[in-house]
């Protein structure tokens, strides 16, 4: 479904991706997994169009999207769940959840998507009229989410969404990927928590300062010890 | 001072202050959007009566299809000035952005000055609005009515489309986080354009109106209702409409008052508008209805 060939991008002469190349297909859930400064952000970016390559293509189902601008591409139901929620504080969780499905007319799909997101997430629906602002840390990642489903998405990146949140709320926010998955959704994900991504992965990339230096299925990267020793540590459980 | 001549100053201070809250708003949703300080936008407003003195005086169209026209012509000249000005600089930095609104603004100055000339114009106000009626012993202009109620309808025709509608909500999302809208769907640089397109409409009605109560118009008369009127938006919290409508209101209300009670400071008449301003400033460095914002370096 999404093909990244050969991925370069540089921010000032300084190369954040030095060439990867990666593959998500329809149906799967694919995690990224580095450090901080690996590049795993920028690659989402650029997907989305919001980072111009210095080389390189992004496909989406044989299309080219970089030449895609970027508020094109929610109409052909890519969309992105920015690292830090960035939801819009001053307009209402209603309001955010309708942005989320801007460039759509169905205004019955809209509807049904509307009842779906507060099936996924009843405290959304409780508090629709509150400005997001006003919302905890973790019903914010909530609404940011939602917002993204709002748009219908095929496929669904996620930039970190686990992050800040308790571990009560980091449980249950994996429980949705995965749920919002099996709806049909192909989801890339970025997380910090290369455990909790790994086991919902179907397939893992192992990031390192711009290149791709390990892939391979979820439980195979889980088992790996050059994988265990650097991103997974001695943490266990969640 | 007698209550007749105290309501004929109220009055005036209203009629004023509406004139002034409707370029205010103009400031301040551009820089809601933008982070831009449009110095533009006060010659938008001139260009505005010119459009009209043509249409009237020159052209002889009639004033009930002159002035829908007026409004149509200088939103196009806003956004003309947005995408020619700013929309090429979006990923400059801000201070690029605000010298580029300088040069757009000396640029229509002695655009109309090469055109039309240095020379005062009479404004050709259409005599239905300039009529006297007698309230019980003052004489006041019908215009004195008309403004506030036109700047009334105008705000809840604002206000209705930056809640209610969707073009609304996008510049409401747009005004909050560029990317993000973006990748929500929202075409921004179309929003922009738009934000451009309705301010520089809502000076224009200012300007017609402004046109008819003050009825010479001149090239650079954009300059101090320009700075007056950035100086209500920045008092009521810039990039807060709400605000710049109550900053044009005290300025309108204050600045006739002043001179109502005061006739000795009436030659100062324009720096109450500044000593207002660090005076509100030192109390409340964001503006009345501002919100506190970290400023992301």
């Amino acid at each position: 479904m999404l093909k990244i060939e050969d991925l370069v991008v540089a921010y000032g002469g300084i190369e954040a991706l030095k060439g990867i190349s990666l593959e998500v297909k329809e149906g799967q859930i694919v995690t990224l997994v580095g450090a901080n400064g690996a590049g795993k952000s920028t690659t989402l970016r650029t997907v989305i169009g919001l980072v111009k390559p210095v080389s390189g293509r992004v496909l989406f189902q044989g299309r080219d999207l970089l030449a895609e601008k970027t508020h094109h591409l929610a109409k052909q139901h890519i969309t992105l769940v920015p690292e830090g929620r960035r939801i819009f504080a001053k307009l209402t969780v209603l309001e955010n959840l309708k942005i989320g499905a801007f460039s759509r007319r169905d205004e019955k799909g809209i509807k049904a998507d509307l009842e779906w997101v507060f099936s996924l997430f009843p405290i959304l629906k409780e508090r629709s009229w509150q400005l997001a602002g006003t919302l905890s840390g973790g019903e914010q990642q909530m609404l940011a989410v939602g917002r993204a489903l709002m748009s219908r998405p095929r496929l669904l990146m996620m930039d970190e969404p686990s992050l800040g949140l308790a571990p009560l709320l980091v449980k249950e926010i994996f429980r949705i990927i995965k749920e919002i998955n099996q709806q049909g959704v192909t989801i890339l994900l970025i997380e910090q928590n290369a455990n909790a991504a790994l086991r919902i992965a179907d397939q893992g990339y192992v990031l390192e300062t711009g290149r791709i230096v390990l892939q391979g299925s979820g439980q195979e990267l889980l088992a790996n010890q050059q994988v265990k020793a650097a991103y997974l540590g001695k943490r266990r459980g969640i | 001072m007698s209550i007749d001549l105290f309501l004929q100053h109220l009055s005036n201070g209203i009629s004023l202050g509406s004139l002034y809250a409707l370029i205010a708003i103009g400031y301040t949703m551009v820089y809601g959007i933008l982070r831009l300080i449009n110095f533009a936008h006060g010659d938008i407003f001139m260009m505005a009566t010119y459009f009209a003195f043509f249409g009237i005086a020159t052209f002889r169209i009639p004033w009930f299809i002159t002035f829908p026209l007026v409004l149509v012509l200088t939103a196009a000249l806003g956004m003309g000035v947005e995408a020619v000005a700013y929309r090429p600089l979006r990923d400059a930095p801000k201070i690029s952005l605000l010298i580029s609104a300088i040069g757009a603004s000396f640029f229509l100055e002695n655009l109309t000055i090469v055109l039309f000339g240095g020379v005062p114009r009479p404004f050709p106000a259409p005599k239905l609005f300039t009529d006297v009626v007698q309230v019980g012993t003052v004489a006041i202009q019908k215009l004195t009515f008309y403004i506030p109620i036109v700047t009334v309808l105008a705000l809840l025709g604002l206000v209705y489309l930056i809640n209610k509608t969707k073009t609304g909500m996008a510049m409401r999302a747009v005004s909050m986080d560029h990317e993000t809208a973006q990748v929500m769907g929202i075409n921004i640089n179309r929003t922009i354009s738009f934000t451009f397109g309705l301010g520089s409409l809502l000076a224009a009605v200012g300007g017609i109106m402004w046109g008819m109560k003050f009825p010479q118009i001149q090239p650079l008369m954009g300059v101090v209702p320009g700075l007056k009127c950035f100086i209500a938006a920045v008092i009521g919290g810039i990039g807060n409409i709400g605000g710049a409508v109550i900053g044009g209101f005290i300025l309108g209300i204050g600045e006739i008052m002043l001179v109502a009670f005061l006739p000795n400071l009436t030659g100062y008449r324009d720096a109450f508008a500044f000593v207002l301003l660090i005076l509100i400033l030192m109390s409340k460095p964001t503006g009345i209805l501002g919100e506190k914002t970290a400023e992301k370096v």
